[in-house]
């Protein structure tokens, strides 16, 4: 019999009051003639003229777009309904493994929401948009710092983005050295986040694994092998996917230094280290920082985000424009007296020549960058350290806690080593011995209302469940998530079918993915 | 001071004793040579108040539009955006959660990213829609590499009246890609569509025009898109998605592929981020589709929901053959965006296209009657256009902005000496009225100052 602590949920054949509300789009609560907006007269003296007048009606539309006719209080129903039909960081333990879902301060918000950052023009002119300079000047400042590199620039949009940016900086680094041509490899680990080799060929490189040794880290006789002139840049997580600290980082960064390459560090990890160690100081070059990870910006379901990229002094010269610059004049009207008067620039390629050029349009993810520099505001340097050591407290406990009982025997360490803010279990034994699948135990978690695990990463772990509970976790949530965990085990030595068939309690049940790949219905069908 | 953590020092100690470790310094298992042996020299925490006060003093130094008339423009604009659009974003179910790996739990998302595509493809005349990618220039060098990867070519053909920092933005990305871009000049405001036919060719991947375009003027796409494909090429076009609500959709007028950013749907100015791109194309690329898709579907007892769709394009699963590298985007900016169509639903965003037409035609008339200055083009235009004078823009700039007045974007050399103005529903006759008083006197002044200031200086 089961001596989880946990009493399982329900599995019950009678459909939740949600599950019996069908998914009803804002189309379909669309009735013509409704509406929401007010759209006030144009006031044009004299009077409106038929808009074809103004514009020849070969360049209009026939017909208006079929947007939905809804009135304010619909609106507000509709996405508050569908508001709860999501599951979200502040409902519960949110453990994704690499994705740092740590708490959004409010605090954040509000002064995102401060007329100055929120409704500034970003084609103000600079010397109008001083606080907003200044704060982003703090920012890379602060990021510098943390990541042990002198040069930041802000404008990355995502971690992908930076990774985009770091391979172009390392394409420029090269073409100036005169080698570009022959470096065409870029080394990154079977253990790298998919967006690492996605990143290499779209910036027009070719991907080389390197495999992982007994440890969990590089191989480094396999790094050896693979490094050589041709090698353009490694890109590295430390600590990687599997939640490892590299032991043989200064060696692995050598070597590729060594061979001409640049070092890449990818920041998606940044949350187990902030004060204790930094990437510049392990010898990388170039390193992106996942603002809605570490920095406590809200993900919003999918973003917004940004990734900022520090670099080493023979990266700077190309980074991307326009860059922020501190300027300091002696007393700038004469009669201030001797205080140096400081004003922030924004400078673009006239004065960066070597710069890569443009990521994207003006100057960055300003309204992330506030929550974040709001973030690092609030806690400090210590209060970063005491962040990351938190996280790896937690992550330690909560690994302890699932050594123990029916998930030590079942979902074993991928590696046994001491993680650092997150650990990767196999499901291998929990499929061979009980029959479930990593993708079971996960949909079963859902049914005690938490969010699980990343699964399936990374790829050379079986069955691979990716565990990062975060800082923010209490100690009861991290018990929570263990007992749970272990009450589906003690469940499925009774009867692995109710795995295989969560989740139970959900607005919707398990839903047909192949089937949506095979006839993909990716818009609405409004006749 | 918080660092918003919950562990007391008694759980501490506790939560070690069962790691079975002394200290929480054991569990960094980091080589000595990599440890940091010091503070973070960063300052100490604050209390939320004196963050509140810290950021406060910050933003008071922006001349933001609640505190001056903006006429600025170039992609982003001060439209009104309702206030259901900051309560809906702002509740948790739809600000915190990550992007929705697990979809039974994630259905409020990916519905409002199915109603968002559905939206978009209505907008451009497209069958297909991205759920949102980060902004509209990185929107340009997404549609770049997809034709890449269609065409089998490495060239791009871009018209001069594509905002210059999307062609700065194209031309970065190239460099990687890799592919030439060339740049085609404007005639009167338009694309000049015999230099396009010129510089077409049959290794031309993709011709890029905007719509209006950067000085304001709507291209004819019928006629740029035959160019295109009579050459084997695509033709992208960047779109502001307020106009498309009267202008003729760029699907119906030949267009493969249609971007744009996606600001001026209900999201903030946010000195330029972060806001959302949009990206629609031709059913040929369903499989070349870069970002995130949702789909609708059905589970297992037969109940509507929603995926991601088509994920074997994306970096988690297909690693370097994937069609894009991007993974967080721009979600809850897009689910802005979809609530704002909603509030001006069918009518109301016609009616507000033909109140920025007509306000944006009286600007450019009321302007053009100002002393010194001239018009960069008389095409028609629907909330921007370009005006030229000779006097030093920032100067006027300067006298403009002492009015209470952010005239308009300093146009790129290429153009010409002058501004672009841009027009939203915020703007009033009377503020128009004002502006072309105000940017009459800053002409003068300008032009006189220079020679004062040379006497001075004497």
């Amino acid at each position: 019999m089961s001596d989880a602590v946990v009493d399982p949920p329900a599995t019950a054949e009678v459909p939740t009051p949600m599950q019996r509300d069908r998914a009803t789009t804002i189309y379909e609560r669309s009735v013509p003639g409704r509406r929401a907006a007010a759209i006030p007269a144009s006031g044009v003296p004299g009077g409106d003229v038929p808009i074809d007048e103004l514009i020849p009606s070969r360049l209009l539309r026939d017909e208006p777009a079929r947007l939905p006719e809804v009135s304010e209080p619909e609106i507000v129903r509709h996405y508050n309904r569908l508001s709860r039909r999501n599951f979200d960081l502040d409902s519960g333990i949110y453990p994704l493994g690499s994705c740092t879902m740590k708490h959004n301060p409010r605090i954040n918000e509000r002064v995102a929401a401060l007329p100055g950052h929120a409704r500034l023009h970003p084609a103000q002119d600079p010397a109008r948009a001083q606080g907003a300079l200044e704060l982003m000047w703090s920012l890379e400042r602060s990021l510098s710092e943390i990541c042990g590199l002198p040069h930041v620039s802000l404008q990355p949009s995502a971690g992908s983005h930076g990774e985009l940016a770091g391979l172009l900086l390392t394409r420029a680094f090269h073409e100036a050295n005169g080698d570009a041509g022959t470096r065409t490899r870029v080394l990154t680990p079977d253990t790298a986040h998919g967006t690492n080799p996605a990143s290499v060929t779209m910036a027009g490189y070719e991907v080389v694994k390197v495999a992982t040794n007994e440890d969990g880290g590089v191989d480094l006789d396999d790094l050896r092998a693979k490094t050589d002139e041709r090698v353009a840049c490694l890109m590295l997580t430390n600590p990687n996917t599997l939640g490892l600290f590299d032991r043989n980082i200064a060696e692995i960064t050598g070597i590729v230094r060594e061979a001409g390459g640049t070092l890449y560090y990818d920041g998606a990890n940044l949350n187990a280290i902030m004060g204790h160690s930094r990437p510049g100081d392990m010898g990388f070059d170039i390193v992106h920082v996942n603002l809605h990870k570490s920095f406590s910006q809200p993900h919003g379901g999918g973003g917004p985000g940004a990734g900022p990229i520090a670099v080493s002094e023979r990266i700077e010269p190309y980074l991307p424009v326009p860059r922020i610059e501190r300027v300091e004049a002696g007393s700038a009207n004469g009669s201030n007296g001797d205080a140096p008067h400081v004003r922030f620039e924004l400078r673009g390629a006239e004065d960066h020549p070597a710069s890569i050029g443009r990521l994207r349009g003006f100057q960055g993810n300003f309204g992330v960058f506030v929550r974040s520099y709001a973030y690092i505001l609030s806690l400090g340097g210590d209060g970063l350290a005491e962040a990351s050591e938190t996280a790896v407290l937690n992550a330690n406990y909560l690994l302890a806690r699932m050594s123990e009982g029916r998930a030590g025997r079942y979902l074993p360490i991928a590696f046994d080593r001491r993680p650092m803010h997150e650990f990767v279990l196999s499901g291998s034994e929990a499929k061979k011995q009980l029959d479930i699948k990593t993708l079971d135990i996960a949909k079963r978690l859902l049914d005690h209302n938490m969010h699980p695990p990343t699964v399936y990463f990374p790829l050379l772990v079986d069955e691979a469940l990716m565990i990062e509970p975060t800082e923010t976790e209490t100690r009861e949530s991290l018990d929570g998530f263990a007992d749970a965990v272990e009450a589906i085990l003690a469940e499925a030595e009774q009867d692995p079918e109710i795995a295989r068939q969560a989740p139970y309690t959900t607005p919707v049940r398990r839903l047909d993915e192949a089937g949506a790949a095979r006839n993909p219905v990716v818009r609405q069908d409004l006749g | 001071m918080s660092g918003y953590t919950s562990v007391t020092g008694d759980e501490r100690r506790e939560m070690l004793a069962a790691i079975g470790v002394s200290s929480v310094e054991e569990l960094f298992d980091v080589p000595a040579g990599v440890r940091l042996d010091r503070d973070l020299d960063l300052p100490d925490g604050l209390t939320e108040a004196e963050v509140y006060e810290r950021m406060r003093d910050l933003a008071a130094r922006n001349a933001d539009a609640e505190s001056e008339i903006c006429f600025l423009g170039a992609g982003m604009y001060d439209h009104y955006a309702p206030a259901i659009v900051d309560a809906i974003v702002s509740r948790s179910e739809f600000l915190t959660p990550y992007t929705p790996y697990q979809p039974e739990i994630s259905q409020g998302g990916l519905q409002a990213m199915f109603e968002f595509q559905t939206a978009m493809t209505e907008l451009t005349g497209l069958p297909l829609s991205s759920a949102g990618l980060y902004e509209g220039p990185s929107t340009v060098a997404a549609a770049g590499y997809l034709a890449i990867g269609a065409t089998k070519r490495r060239r791009f053909v871009v018209s001069g009246g594509v905002n210059p920092e999307s062609r700065d933005t194209l031309a970065t990305y190239s460099a990687g890609y890799p592919a030439q871009v060339a740049t085609v000049p404007l005639a009167d405001g338009l694309t000049d569509l015999d230099a396009l036919a010129e510089a077409v060719d049959s290794e031309t991947a993709a011709v890029f025009v905007q719509y209006p375009n950067f000085v304001g003027a709507i291209e004819d796409l019928e006629a740029i898109a035959a160019v295109a494909h009579d050459a084997g090429a695509l033709l992208i076009a960047a779109c502001d998605p307020i106009a498309l609500g009267i202008l003729r959709a760029p699907g119906d007028a030949g267009v493969d592929i249609a971007v744009g950013e996606g600001q001026p749907l209900g999201n903030r100015l946010d000195y330029g981020g972060p806001s959302f791109g949009f990206f629609c194309a031709t059913e040929a690329q369903i499989r070349r589709m870069p970002g995130r898709i949702a789909g609708e579907t059905t589970d297992v007892d037969g109940r509507r929901g929603f995926v991601l769709a088509l994920q074997t394009r994306e970096q988690h699963i297909r690693r370097e053959k994937a069609t894009h590298n991007i993974c967080t985007a721009q979600a809850l900016n897009a689910l802005g965006g979809m609530i704002y169509l909603s509030w001006l639903g069918r009518r109301g965003l016609v009616e507000l296209g033909e109140l920025l037409v007509r306000r944006t035609h009286y600007a450019r008339e009321t302007l053009a009657a100002v002393d010194g200055v001239s018009l960069l083009h008389d095409q028609p235009v629907v909330r921007e256009f370009a005006i030229t004078f000779d006097a030093p823009v920032g100067r006027v700039l300067d006298h403009c902005a002492s009015a209470g007045i952010a005239a308009g974007v300093p146009l790129a050399e290429e153009y010409g000496n002058g501004l672009l103005v841009a027009i939203t529903e915020q703007r009033t006759i009377e503020q128009i009225d004002r502006l072309a008083e105000v940017l009459g006197d800053g002409i003068a002044l300008a032009r006189s100052a220079g020679a004062k200031r040379e006497e001075v200086t004497a």
